[in-house]
């Protein structure tokens, strides 16, 4: 039998209209807004000036702290100006806008497509080359990926889990990435095992990607300590902690890192972007976006720059359909809603999801009836019903008791409600809260 | 397009589950039983259960219209649902204007007085069966006997099983086969055990349910009465006459699940079965109703809080 997370989950249609779509580059737009906060920690400093000149490749902004990143260029032309531009968090932040002008690449950047298999670099220097180029957890999370390559002192990693299990519906992005860049992504991992000093990788990906399955089966066969496991289509399975419950049957505990049950979980667009930053000197400034959408012309898998406009992707998959009634960042289930087109695509865009006026009006709320499906389909094993009413009633001790602190953010709960409640909505305002309080205790 | 977007926090999608479609999953599951009924029952099957669900869903209407004044709910299915397991709760020759006094019982006092679906701790078809039996124990309490097709109101009545053991009188009883298919005394819902277990198989299969609470309600009740049983089985029926009598079936399958009145965890819901299979035993074996199994739910509805707030459900990387 398949393996799966054990606590919870939900199976909604999966909706994968894009499947089996070739890659498709699209070109960079005439100006691209590259923001400074693409990842989780502290934005990144900028090292550009209005009027500079910059190729594709170049260092435009400085990790500005330990859990920051590297971002560059993905585009050759000039620095038009640095200024606040509305991004997928729906506020105004400070980001790079660049003119286009020809596409002329950093000499370092190998361009040719030969696959380089061999690497003798030492754990330490893939890591800095992997923080040079800017990389980040590719899933959506965007965690700064040579973070979880440094393990804090005491905790050793023992497995490298590749998420690859693209759980979230209608996204494909990195699913046809495993189809057309197999052997990059297994070189990726074999570094990612060198640079953590593991023997022992196992990729997961979920059953509903048969012909991914295959294909990386095969290739591995040639690579030493790199296992495929099929999981059971389950949603959150791509959430971290539940990948590592299905795949080696550890449960991390409230509050510790993956690390402490000695796994560490890298997506597997990550484990590709890793190949290309240390084998072809290839900093992250383009990543595969799912367009996709019920009412959309052309769902397609666009390769795409850093910083182009999201409307760009929506043009390259036949428009924007009559009726939208909402531009989602992400998947249905963990996505952002766009307040605008006019969002750059940034380090964690992996799909632009496009709801019909029908599928993005919620239907009105009713009272709770305790029916407890939100407690069955809940991953980390809380109760959602009741998180909301601690939440309501601002109790905090009671919602820190009961573990609000441990929620994920999945949307299992309010996706399964039958009385329509936003448990979500109201969980991650009182996680927010909690977080608060228990961060100044500690200080 | 206009250029406006909706714009919400995360999930964008809903399963499109929804109270009502539970609720009118709950009816489906009924239907065999109210099918059987109405071949044991007849006429007074059909009048008892359409007479409750009308006054159910009328006071429903009337109290939300006019005394909360807000927009009735009747569509939701709750009302019919309570009706019909009102009805399925009482003899079908009870006149008319008894159930129009245990429907507003059930709905007045049982759901609306603690402000509708979702905010009650007892169950309100059950506090309105509780409500008759009290007042009426005379008209509850007497069942007519199966097969009386055309009859309603003036139908002969019989002895039930659990009437039957109360009294002592185990030579009377009628077989295993006859109590799991129905041909057997009692309130017009409960005869049957096999069209009962069909709705659990139903609602099992649909999700509307988990195993939990009448999976543990069974096993407690026969291990409890088996214990009896074997210690002396001239006083004690055996246990597979407690659970085909009555209306253990009924109350374990459709009522103790009524979801606003039990627990929320797997593990609540055992504890709180336990002790619904634990009361009914000390009821029936010990008290002095010959039925225990509306008490039991009852007092394990007023417990449920309780049970709530120290049966957590299992937590991820939890012990």
């Amino acid at each position: 039998m398949l393996r799966t997370f054990r606590i919870g989950g939900i199976h909604p249609p999966e909706n994968k209209l894009s499947a089996g779509k070739k890659i498709t580059a699209l070109a960079a737009p005439k100006q691209v807004i590259i923001p400074l906060s693409q990842h989780i920690g502290a934005p990144a400093q900028a090292v550009v000036k209005k009027g500079d000149l910059v190729k594709v490749g170049t260092l435009i902004a400085k990790a500005g702290g330990f859990v920051s990143a590297n971002i560059h260029s993905s585009v050759s032309g000039k620095v038009n100006k640095i200024d606040n531009a509305l991004d997928a968090s729906g506020y105004r932040r400070p980001a790079i806008y660049i003119d286009v002008e020809g596409d002329e690449w950093e000499e370092t950047i190998d361009r040719s497509e030969t696959l380089v298999k061999d690497c003798t670099l030492s754990s330490k220097e893939i890591v800095d080359k992997i923080a040079a180029a800017g990389i980040v957890g590719l899933g959506g999370a965007t965690f700064p990926t040579q973070v979880k390559l440094m393990p804090p002192p005491g905790s050793k990693a023992e497995i490298i889990i590749i998420n690859a299990v693209e759980c979230e519906p209608y996204l494909t992005s990195d699913h046809s990435l495993m189809m057309e860049k197999g052997e990059q992504i297994l070189v990726g991992v074999s570094l990612l095992m060198k640079a953590v000093n593991v023997n022992k990788a196992v990729i997961g990906i979920e059953n509903n990607k048969p012909d991914a399955i295959a294909h990386l089966t095969k290739l591995a066969a040639s690579y030493s300590g790199i296992e495929i496991m099929p999981l059971k289509v389950q949603y959150p399975q791509g959430g971290e902690k539940q990948l590592i419950d299905a795949v080696i049957r550890r449960q991390v505990k409230s509050g510790a890192l993956p690390i402490s049950a000695g796994a560490v979980v890298q997506n597997v667009g990550t484990a590709y972007a890793v190949y290309e930053a240390v084998q072809k000197n290839k900093p992250l400034f383009e990543r595969v976006v799912t367009v996709t959408g019920k009412a959309v012309a052309n769902p397609s898998n666009l390769l795409v720059r850093m910083g182009t406009p999201i409307n760009d992707l929506i043009e390259a998959a036949g428009g924007i359909p009559e009726n939208t009634g909402k531009i989602i960042g992400g998947g249905p289930m963990m996505g952002k809603a766009l307040i605008s087109a006019e969002v750059p695509v940034t380090k964690g865009s992996s799909g632009v999801l496009l709801l019909t006026k029908e599928e993005s009006v919620r239907k009105p709320m009713q009272d709770c009836i305790r029916c407890a499906k939100c407690v069955n389909v809940c991953p980390m094993g809380l109760n959602p019903a009741f998180l909301m009413k601690y939440t309501v009633y601002k109790d905090w001790d009671l919602a820190e008791a009961n573990y609000i602190q441990d929620c994920i953010e999945c949307g299992s709960c309010s996706y399964t409600c039958p009385a329509n409640r936003p448990l979500l909505d109201y969980i991650r305002s009182g996680k927010g809260k909690v977080m608060g309080i228990i961060r100044s205790r500690k200080s | 397009m206009e250029n406006k977007l909706y714009v919400s926090p995360s999930p964008h999608i809903h399963g499109g589950d929804s109270i009502s479609k539970n609720m009118y999953g709950v009816l489906i599951a009924l239907v065999p039983a109210f099918l059987v009924s109405l071949y044991c029952f007849g006429l007074g099957a059909l009048i008892v259960t359409a007479a409750a669900v009308v006054f159910c869903v009328l006071f429903e209407y009337l109290i939300q219209k006019f005394l909360m004044k807000k927009e009735p709910t009747i569509c939701d299915g709750s009302a019919i649902l309570t009706g019909v397991l009102l009805a399925f709760n009482v003899p079908s020759n009870l006149p008319i204007w008894i159930i129009a006094i245990g429907s507003l019982a059930a709905i007045g006092i049982g759901k609306m007085s603690f402000g509708g679906l979702g905010n009650n701790i007892f169950n309100p078809a059950l506090t309105g069966r509780i409500f008759l039996l009290i007042s009426f124990p005379a008209q509850m309490t007497t069942w007519p006997e199966v097969g009386q097709l055309t009859t309603y109101a003036d139908a002969t009545t019989g002895a039930t099983v659990l009437s039957l053991l109360n009294e002592g009188a185990l030579d009377k009883m009628p077989t295993l086969c006859d109590m799991f298919l129905g041909k057997m005394g009692g309130s017009l819902g409960e005869v049957s055990a096999l069209a009962l277990l069909l709705g659990m198989v139903y609602m099992l299969w649909k999700k509307i349910i988990t195993w939990h609470i009448p999976v543990s309600i069974f096993a407690t009740v026969f291990v409890f009465t088996g214990i009896m049983h074997l210690v002396n089985p001239a006083q004690y029926a055996s246990p597979l006459v407690h659970l085909l009598s009555g209306g253990l079936m009924l109350g374990a399958i459709f009522m103790a699940t009524d979801y606003v009145t039990s627990p929320m965890s797997k593990s609540g819901m055992i504890v709180y079965g336990i002790g619904i299979g634990i009361l009914t035993t000390v009821i029936r074996l010990f008290g002095s109703y010959p039925e225990g199994m509306s008490f039991a739910i009852f007092i394990m509805n007023g417990v449920t809080p309780l049970i709530n707030s120290y049966m957590k459900p299992k937590h991820f990387g939890g012990k």
